[in-house]
């Protein structure tokens, strides 16, 4: 495998808390030597990249993501959504299972992986939790996870039975990888299509009460705790997409108490709220819902204070004719992985003085922690050679057009972002240029 | 610090009426005079306003005064109408809201009154059509033009006729309008409490908790909400009831017999408390649940101006919709 140079740039690796001028040089899909300036200046190298005025960082990582193959890629596939990923500076994806048919089988799994697939970067998944993501048998979680399962979920939807998920949260702890759960007590959303309040009132739309999601984060950590008591096992819960205050604030309590939690907020959720549905805009249509200023508040404090362990976009494509729907009936989920770093960094690093060291931790080092991703999420030497350079101080609009996706549906398309991504090297080989 | 995503009064054809909430008073006010103006005219002339003009009514939901009401606007005044229904049409086949307004558009449209269940539908008919829509009724989200009927109604009978030409922030100053019914899921109580404060009316909106969320007070600066329909009472000069569903009442567990003592309208409750307002109700009604039959024909009913009312007022954004009359320097 070919040398790549890294010059000129800012290393940015909290994983080994370096954040300093150095160059990066790659070798054999490994990270080979990372010094300071002109140490590596003799180095031949088949590629030499100018990273000046760049942060270069390890490959971002992004643990949740719908590419809808197989079954629906005519609005996504494995080859196009990595492709979006490749562009928005992750590395590593992991592919969720609600695809057609779900992806609840050793086969199913193994298809999804297989490199015929055309995946642009490292492509990881975790099979669905139970049969068909019905909420009622579990799937077989040891031949999963011996097929590279790195997790299980059931999203798109809740594990809601109490037993189930005790169930689900013991088997995987017994394999040592988490169960991310999709937080909604869907007894209480039934035709629902946003977040309850002002705004739903005045639009005429059934809202979900922040009781909804808060309810069942409340439940899973219950049954951590017993879990923990009963059968002397640390079962992992990672919640996804945290939206609201309430839910956080339980997921805080649980980390005080030394329960093993973790969770995800998406970019839209620490940006947006409820009033961008505006005149009833499908493109701020997602689940769980854009939500009341406050929580917007809480999600970004929680990323700040360390609640929040990362980001993940929950990217979520759908055909245009799907989105041109009335709006209760269109269905949930925006794109997001060519928008997550420019909003990241345009809302909490400029916005709320978030250090890079944290951005880069909560977009690469602690995903990787999440899913035990040993080697990457670092650029420490002898790590795998992913890596995301970036200019931090770009200010550019996100043009929807312009998307590597196959689809557009994203509430971003004309907004400012700041930072973009110049280079992503995935195993060694550049993957997208900026 | 929030990315809104709202689009500019600028996407839709001009002439469209999609919500009070984006109603300017001015526009209220263009409306009412030439509401006024348009009834006063002989018929010769009436008859060729909107002549050869093609008007399309797209209703997936039952109607019997609003679709009579624009159809019959419509044609009084020289315009072509059409009515396409989800029941007898390929809305049935599962054909989208904006296929059917395309194709609407393609025989010859120039104008789209819709009545839909889902809040929000003209907008999407207007975003995808480029046509003028007028919303006849989106879900549980607005009824623009049963709210401007209600308005003119209470004008010409608080004020009289000349009142009603106009409309200025304090056309109803000192005027108090207490709505009472299934205000959760009600169209005409969201666009009535947006419109009415906008001419210095107070709003009362009465109910109990599950059919009146505290959230309703979102809807702006002049709207109340009062538990005790008797108080509410007292305090109005218009009193407008909605109809209650009671299969509504029991999904919700609420009691019906409980309702009915509360709030519903009485020939007792109104000579007690409310013995000079205007009574008013969009229709249909039934009777014996919101209101006592007695009260809606009554004196103080207004039921049938309203009717009335309508049919002008609709007659009136027909040709606002198609630029014509007052509205020709406003290009479509």
């Amino acid at each position: 495998m070919s040398e790549i140079l890294i010059l000129g740039g800012r290393v940015v690796d909290p994983a080994s808390g370096l954040d300093a001028e150095r160059d990066v040089l790659l070798r054999d899909g490994r990270v080979s030597a990372v010094e300071k300036p002109g140490v590596l200046k003799g180095v031949a190298a088949a590629e030499k990249l100018d990273a000046t005025g760049c942060v270069v960082a390890p490959g971002l990582i992004d643990v949740h993501v719908h590419l809808r193959e197989p079954g629906q890629t005519y609005k996504e596939s494995i080859a196009t959504g990595t492709a979006a990923a490749a562009a928005g500076g992750f590395t590593t994806v992991v592919a969720m299972p609600n695809t057609v048919p779900v992806n609840d089988s050793v086969a199913g799994l193994e298809w999804m992986l297989d490199a015929a697939r055309g995946s642009v970067v490292n492509l990881l998944a975790m099979p669905a939790a139970t049969m068909g993501s019905m909420g009622v048998d579990l799937t077989d979680f040891s031949a999963l996870r011996k097929a590279g399962a790195v997790g299980f979920t059931d999203d798109g939807k809740p594990v809601l039975e109490d037993e189930v998920m005790r169930a689900a949260l013991t088997a995987a702890a017994r394999l040592g990888v988490p169960i991310s759960q999709h937080a909604e007590d869907t007894r209480l959303t039934g035709g629902c299509s946003m977040n309850a309040g002002p705004v739903a009132f005045r639009l005429g739309l059934r809202g979900m009460p922040v009781e909804a999601e808060a309810r069942i984060v409340e439940r899973d950590i219950r049954l951590l705790r017993e879990i923990e008591k009963a059968e002397g096992l640390r079962p992992h819960l990672h919640v996804q997409h945290v939206s609201t205050a309430r839910a956080m604030e339980a997921i805080r309590a649980a980390k005080r108490e030394g329960l093993h939690i973790t969770c995800e907020v998406a970019p839209h959720h620490f940006t947006l709220t409820d009033e961008a549905i505006g005149d009833y805009d499908t493109h701020a249509k997602m689940n769980p819902p854009l939500r009341a200023e406050l929580d917007r508040a809480a999600m970004i404090a929680a990323l700040m204070d360390g609640t929040a362990d990362c980001i993940a976009t929950d990217h979520a494509p759908h055909a245009p004719h799907e989105k041109e729907q009335e709006f209760e009936r269109a269905p949930n989920g925006i794109t997001g992985l060519e928008t997550a770093l420019g909003l990241a960094l345009r809302v909490l690093h400029r916005g709320q003085g978030m250090p890079l060291l944290r951005v880069v931790e909560l977009m690469s080092a602690n995903p990787s922690r999440i899913i035990s991703l040993d080697g990457h999420g670092t650029l420490r030497k002898g790590s795998v050679a992913d890596v995301t350079i970036f200019n931090p101080a770009t200010e550019w609009n996100f043009a929807a057009k312009d998307s590597r996706s196959k689809s557009r549906n994203t509430p971003f398309d004309g907004a400012p972002m700041l930072g973009r991504v110049q280079a992503t090297i995935c195993t060694g080989r550049v993957v997208f240029r900026g | 610090m929030s990315v809104a995503t709202t689009r500019k009064a600028a996407e839709y054809a001009p002439g469209s009426l999609l919500t009070i909430e984006n109603l300017s008073l001015e526009e209220v006010s263009a409306i009412l005079a030439e509401t006024a103006r348009i009834e006063r005219l002989p018929h010769a002339e009436r008859v060729g306003m909107l002549a050869g003009r093609r008007v399309a009514l797209l209703f997936y939901e039952s109607s019997t005064r609003t679709r009579t009401s624009f159809e019959l606007a419509a044609k009084s005044l020289g315009a072509t109408t059409t009515l396409v229904s989800d029941k007898s049409s390929s809305i049935e086949k599962g054909e989208s809201l904006k296929d059917t307004g395309l194709t609407l558009r393609a025989l010859g449209a120039e104008c789209i009154i819709l009545r839909h269940p889902c809040s929000g539908a003209p907008f999407l008919l207007a975003r995808m059509t480029g046509l003028p829509v007028l919303n006849a009724g989106d879900g549980m989200h607005e009824h623009p033009s049963q709210a401007l009927l209600d308005l003119r109604t209470i004008l010409t009978r608080l004020h009289g006729p000349a009142a009603a030409v106009t409309a200025r922030p304090d056309s109803l100053a000192s005027v108090t309008v207490a709505i009472t019914g299934d205000i959760l899921h009600s169209r005409v109580a969201r666009s009535n409490a947006l419109l009415l404060p906008k001419l210095g009316a107070r709003v009362l909106l009465c109910g109990p908790e599950k059919l009146l969320p505290e959230t309703a007070l979102g809807l702006g600066g002049g709207v109340e909400i009062v538990r005790d329909f008797d108080a509410a009472l007292k305090r109005s000069q218009v009193v407008m009831m909605l109809r209650i569903q009671k299969e509504r009442l029991a999904g919700l567990e609420l009691d019906l017999a409980d309702y009915v003592a509360r709030y519903q309208l009485s020939r007792e409750r109104a000579a007690a408390y409310a013995a000079n307002a205007l009574v008013m109700h969009p229709g249909p009604m039934n009777r014996g649940v919101e209101i006592e039959g007695e009260v809606a024909d009554g004196p103080q009913s207004a039921v049938e101006d309203q009717v009335r009312h309508g049919l002008a007022v609709r007659s009136a954004l027909l040709v606002r919709a198609l630029g014509a009359g007052r509205f020709e320097s406003i290009r479509v």
